[in-house]
């Protein structure tokens, strides 16, 4: 088992080490072929792990090495497969291998092939560190991986050049990148204060002595440990007021955003609270805070995605609302419902971005939906695809999403948190909503690009074959709802709904259902037979308020970017240049100078040296007598 | 009874002549003069000493010392031979070539 265990984490590190041997070097097919073979035998290991956790029940523990022995701190390589970490394992992995075969299509054209898939793998890499090391700092060093990979791949086209916000919101994909980077850096750094409380008091930094140690913690320490560690899930899972970078994030290739900005990094943050479920579920206010933003977010982010217009925007503010829904159900104590829905949402919502791609594909980068339409005709199995993976997000039986996000707002009731049920429910309504006006604007209607230059086609068909396990999972893993709840609860905390709400099940699922099937019927309503714009909707405050994202990003650039370089500007030039700046300076000028001075003693007559000479002993002599 | 102190106090004269010697003097010749004043001045604290304390290892030193200050003065005076035959002067002060 343990040799599964290793070829599952490092099978991705070859291929990323193989990729980048060859990143200088001209495009080459073969590199994203044996990229994409060792992702799939990654898979595979982390299926038969999977299978045997399954059957077994077994949770399996390996050291690989120690790590970091200093005094009393002593941290080892250790990995952990247990049912959390397998179920991670396995959606991780099948998603890269998809999105990895997917980009050997898709990035076709670019010279940095080779360079892609090392960035690609590495953080596959780094993901598999993250959710299988058994201790805290094994999951700080996958989570900076993730990030440092993040940055490297948002920034892929870097030579992009800035642009103004009113141009391209985003700026460019440096930017981009290195917004991301340093906002999760800020949130990191909540998380590093959590670990190290949590090490403070327990003395250790493994999970399984950290949460037998838990009872006997004071509660101050546990909610401050719980708090600190949030905002770490904050910065990652993109959760206000750490969210812009995520949208932003779209800069880099498509596939980037289907595997690291929907289906797998950003939900690392929910991972982190499910597997520290433990300390949060001693910690209800903490909870109660992660629910009740969580909520807020998936509200917050349905709504600037009803109005936005660039086709990958969109699906980033829709991934941002889902993680609300993720961290609503891990708040209310339904860890195996965040995990669930975490799990099916990688699924559906990596096809959507895929979808997405090949609809950028098709119209040579042109992201308006308001310039597409018609497309369907053109691209029939991308339609299915993208309608699938979008019937999937609003919820409509059937289909993944609905299995997983019913249960989520059925615990919101069930919690008797009533508000937050109602925002979920109108949140639902939204969601399918903006999924299909997205769709309805690109696929139905017709055709609003410049028909005589553009002549949209489908991608490759092997992309669209890589492409069909996200669709059958986004279809039938709601069917395995049971079996899964089985599986991981053996873990994790199992939840009930009360005798209460099991009664009103029916209605609850059909309330939120009418929402899902107004909202669709909404959008088809009005984009279905093309793009009919009204100018007075689209100058009210209302409108422009969710267009510019509530101003957010605005205000952060004014209230936070501006004055902070204008501080960096002044201590630069009073107290960096005036002050330490001046201080070395002197002290290299007073030894330059007293070399220059000195340097006469240099006279070339022997007779000087020799008094010199003496005169030296005889002060080293007194010295001696003096201080002896 | 001239003691231990006596023979120090005339080694330190001596050294002390030497010394003014070496710092004072410009000709090359003379500063191996000086030099030699000093190391008998060394020489004769050795011995000195050496006897005050019944050991002879002070005196063996003091042997080594002149052989060595011997081997010395042969090759200095060597050298100082082929400078007058290149510049015609042994005088300090005329021999200033390396200036910082």
């Amino acid at each position: 088992m343990e040799n599964l265990i290793y070829i599952a984490l490092f099978a991705p590190l070859v291929s990323s080490l193989f990729a980048g041997v060859f990143a200088m070097s001209p495009r080459a097919t073969f590199v994203g072929v044996i990229s994409s073979i060792l992702l799939l035998v990654s898979f595979f290991a982390s299926a038969q792990l999977a299978y045997f956790v399954y059957s077994t029940n077994a949770v399996i523990h390996t050291t690989m090495m120690p790590w970091i022995m200093a005094g009393d701190f002593f941290v080892e390589f250790g990995f952990v497969v247990d049912h959390i970490s397998v179920t991670m394992m396995t959606v991780v992995t099948l998603v890269s291998t998809v999105v990895h075969i997917y980009s050997i299509g898709y990035m076709d054209h670019d010279k940095s092939f080779n360079r892609f898939f090392s960035y690609l793998s590495a953080f596959v890499f780094s993901m598999m560190v993250l959710v299988m090391s058994d201790n805290f700092l094994g999951l700080f060093i996958g989570w900076e991986g993730v990030g440092v990979c993040s940055w490297l791949l948002i920034g892929f086209w870097y030579h992009k050049p800035d642009v103004s916000r009113d141009e391209n919101p985003s700026i460019s994909p440096s930017w981009a990148a290195n917004e991301a980077f340093i906002m999760n850096r800020v949130a990191d750094l909540g998380m590093l204060i959590g670990i190290f409380i949590l090490y403070w008091s327990v003395g250790s930094l493994k999970y399984d002595v950290v949460f037998a140690t838990l009872p006997h913690l004071s509660e101050t320490v546990l909610t401050t440990a719980a708090l600190a560690l949030f905002i770490g899930a904050m910065g990652k899972s993109a959760q206000f007021p750490l969210h812009t970078w995520l949208t932003d994030a779209m800069e880099g290739p498509t596939p980037v955003s289907a595997l690291i900005h929907a289906a797998t990094m950003v939900t690392a943050g929910v991972f982190l609270v499910i597997r520290a479920n433990p300390l949060f579920a001693m910690t209800p206010e903490v909870s109660f805070f992660i629910a009740g933003l969580g909520t807020f977010v998936a509200f917050f982010a349905a709504s600037m995605a009803l109005v936005n217009r660039d086709l990958k925007r969109i699906i980033a503010f829709s991934t941002l609302s889902q993680l609300g829904y993720m961290f609503a159900a891990a708040g209310l104590g339904a860890y195996w419902i965040a995990l669930f829905h975490l799990a099916a949402h990688a699924f559906f919502k990596a096809l959507l971005f895929l979808g997405a791609g090949n609809v950028m594909h098709a119209m040579h980068d042109e992201l308006d939906i308001f310039k597409m339409g018609g497309l369907k005709k053109y691209m029939r199995w991308t339609y299915i695809y993208m309608g699938v993976a979008s019937l999937a997000l609003a919820g409509i039986p059937v289909f993944a999403g609905f299995f997983s996000k019913d249960a989520i707002i059925e615990t919101a009731f069930n919690e008797e948190a009533y508000v937050l049920w109602g925002m979920l429910v109108v949140t639902a309504g939204m969601t399918a909503f903006y999924s299909f006006r997205q769709v309805f604007l690109t696929f139905a209607g017709v055709p609003r690009y410049d028909t005589h230059h553009l002549h949209p086609h489908d991608m490759y068909r092997y992309v669209l074959i890589a492409m069909s396990p996200l669709a059958l999972l986004a279809v039938f893993a709601g069917f395995f709802k049971e079996e899964f709840e089985a599986f991981v609860t053996h873990l994790l905390p199992s939840y009930h709904m009360s005798e209460h709400t099991h009664h009103l099940v029916g209605l609850l699922t059909v309330i939120v259902l009418g929402f899902a099937i107004g909202g669709i019927y909404l959008a088809y309503k009005k984009y279905y037979n093309g793009l009919k714009r009204d100018e007075k909707c689209e100058n009210s405050f209302i409108y422009k308020l969710l267009v510019n994202q509530y101003y957010i990003p605005h205000f952060y650039e004014e209230f936070i970017a501006k004055p902070y370089t204008m501080i960096s500007q002044k201590l630069w030039q009073e107290v960096d240049m005036k002050i330490v700046d001046a201080i070395v300076d002197a002290i290299a000028y007073f030894f330059y100078n007293s070399g220059d001075v000195t340097r006469r003693m240099q006279t070339g007559n022997l007779s000087h040296y020799l008094n010199w000479m003496a005169a030296g002993t005889a002060v080293l002599l007194l010295a001696a007598v003096l201080f002896a | 009874m001239i003691g231990l102190t006596h023979y120090l106090i005339v080694s330190a004269i001596l050294f002390s002549i030497g010394l003014v010697g070496v710092l004072r003097r410009r000709n090359l010749l003379m500063l191996f003069f000086a030099t030699e004043v000093m190391l008998n001045a060394v020489n004769i604290a050795f011995a000195a000493i050496s006897h005050y304390y019944n050991d002879l290892t002070g005196q063996m030193f003091a042997f080594f010392v002149i052989a060595i200050a011997a081997s010395e003065v042969a090759v200095g005076l060597g050298i100082l031979i082929v400078l007058y035959k290149k510049n015609g002067s042994i005088d300090l002060d005329d021999l200033v070539s390396m200036k910082g």
